[in-house]
């Protein structure tokens, strides 16, 4: 018996690492060597087809002085900051709706839902027109309710709004499904006894409800993060950065820099430092929405 | 009072989230003169704008590609993931912690960081312009993995056991115990990982300039930016409304795990 468990152990062990070498092929390929390869690329200028030149840290000068890199960092903010609290607000509101007892809440949830799983070059396609200035449909509404039209991509100032709210409607059924889980996770004793405590409603949702939330919260903070320094086909379709380089994405700066000028070098170190600043500020938003729980 | 505002509410927002949808279909067989409307109806139905698609560009060829590609992309990750998620949760090997911790590492790194190295490496394989290029990349997923590995820990050991006594080899045991037990894992990762792939442009843009081996979704995004649609709206909705099938036909018959395989990775991820 203690032999044969010996070799049935000796041969597993085998198997499992002929079956851990696919990855590990994969991995060193398409993960650890191009890690490597960037670290080497932001010291070089280099247009893939003529040899590489070392130009030391001057990548990270130009960085520091290139006013679309911090225009592209500042629109990113601008996304996150008109996305995130819209996506929070809504995706609760549908959320506490849904969590009632009513019908057909199955059919609600799937058609909040359908935009997250279309393309998002079918949606971009689709909201260039509702936009557009003339004959979108947006506009054909509020010229009937008597309203001024607004330039929705063609002015700077609305440009990036208009990104984030098309953004807002693609995604927000996703964090709609995350929230309700969320909120049929709370066991109704914890309102029950808040309600003997006499707390009213607003303090029910206040300290019940929105603690139990902040995993939920968590992840729409970070996918949308995520989301928004990975802008890329919405504005490539929609704007192509403009006006005034007002909707110019992290990605789309990458983008540019790699295939419309040849400039692999700078397009890795720019990825270097989006990648870096993506990090941080999910770090950031991680500790202090921990912290706002424990308060 | 209080219910009817929640009706109220709640069909408020389906308008806003589906009726979008449904102009963009009714516009594709109105004529071009009476897209700009907020009605349904036109006053007669054309097929003019999905017959300057077909003549325009190679569509059906382009929709070949994205099944060639998101296919042998699905199935490599099932196939090498859950052989990988196997080994992790049922086998004792040498570096399987690090492994595992290294497919955690990997799953932080931002795309940005790794696209234009890729992007190299492909030009220097000279795997630009061929099907390599969009699919091997793609084959492996670390999140995938670490699903499989999750859901295989839960599979009874003495089921294990009874099959290694009968002497089934461990590729046996995975592909004939336990992926018959493992549908919802199997399902969650296969829409995740299709729907990815079918709906990514940014990598084909990248990697692909000759159009026969263009996708679907890079052949109507080239179509609708370069100027070949000629600024007519019928005709860039009519191309996006054929991309958007094939997710919103599959959408309308297995919705509920639609929903459920990308709510549970948003929870996990």
């Amino acid at each position: 018996m203690k032999v044969e468990r010996k070799i049935a152990g000796n041969r597993s062990s085998r198997t499992g690492f002929l079956l851990s070498l696919p990855y590990w092929a994969w991995f060193a390929f398409f993960m650890a060597w191009p890690l490597l390869f960037s670290l080497v690329l932001v010291f070089h200028e280099w247009d893939i087809y003529t040899p590489m030149r070392w130009v030391g840290l001057g990548n990270f000068v130009r960085l520091f002085q290139d006013d679309l890199f911090w225009q592209a960092i500042l629109n990113t903010l601008y996304f996150l900051v008109i996305h995130i609290p819209l996506q929070i607000g809504l995706a609760l509101l549908f959320a506490v709706l849904l969590n009632e007892k009513i019908r057909a809440r199955g059919f609600f949830r799937a058609a909040y839902f359908m935009p997250v799983v279309v393309s998002g070059i079918v949606i971009s396609l689709l909201w260039q027109q509702l936009f557009s200035y003339e004959n979108g449909i947006l506009n054909l509404l509020l010229a009937r309710a008597g309203l001024a039209r607004i330039p929705w991509l063609t002015s700077p100032e609305w440009a990036m709004p208009s990104v984030a709210l098309m953004a807002t409607w693609k995604n927000v059924g996703l964090y709609i499904i995350l929230f309700l889980a969320g909120l049929q996770n709370i066991p109704a004793w914890l309102y029950e006894a808040a309600g003997i405590d006499g707390a009213t409603a607003w303090q029910k949702f206040r300290h019940i409800t929105l603690p139990m939330l902040n995993p939920a919260v968590i992840m729409v903070l970070i996918l949308s993060t995520i989301g928004g320094f990975s802008l890329f086909i919405e504005p490539y379709v929609l704007t192509g950065g403009g006006p005034m380089n007002r909707t110019l994405s992290a990605m789309l700066y990458i983008y540019k820099q790699a295939f419309y000028f040849n400039r692999m070098g700078y397009a890795a170190t720019l990825g270097f430092f989006f990648a870096f600043i993506i990090l941080a500020v999910v770090l950031v938003q991680r500790k202090v929405v921990e912290q706002e729980a424990l308060e | 009072m209080k219910r009817a505002l929640i009706w109220l509410i709640l069909i408020l927002g389906t308008v806003v989230f589906l009726y979008p949808f449904l102009w963009m279909v009714s516009a594709t067989f109105k004529p071009e003169m009476e897209i700009p409307s907020f009605g349904l109806l036109p006053s007669s139905i054309t097929l003019a704008s999905y017959e300057q698609v077909f003549a325009k560009i190679p569509i059906l060829r382009s929709l070949l590609n994205s099944l060639v590609v998101s296919i042998s992309i699905t199935a490599s990750v099932l196939f090498f993931g859950s052989m990988v998620g196997y080994a992790l949760s049922r086998l004792r090997f040498r570096g399987r912690e690090v492994m595992v911790m290294v497919i955690l590492f990997t799953m932080m790194i931002p795309f940005q960081l790794t696209m234009i190295p890729l992007y190299i490496l492909m030009v220097k394989l000279h795997w630009t312009d061929t099907y390599l290029a969009l699919i091997v990349p793609g084959m492996m997923s670390g999140f995938g993995i670490l699903l499989f590995r999750q859901f295989f820990k839960s599979v009874p050991q003495a089921l294990i056991d009874a099959a290694r006594m009968d002497g089934l080899s461990d590729l046996q045991i995975l592909f004939r115990i336990i992926w018959p037990l493992s549908r919802p894992v199997l399902i969650t990762v296969g829409i995740i990982t299709f729907m990815n792939s079918w709906n990514d442009v940014l990598w084909p843009l990248i990697v692909i300039r000759d159009q026969s081996i263009m996708t679907m979704p890079q052949m109507v995004t080239i179509f609708a930016v370069s100027g070949m649609a000629e600024a007519q709206l019928g005709v860039k909705l009519a191309a996006a409304t054929l991309l958007a099938l094939p997710v919103i036909i599959a959408y309308a018959f297995f919705q509920r795990y639609f929903i459920e395989s990308l709510a549970s990775t948003g929870l996990k991820g």
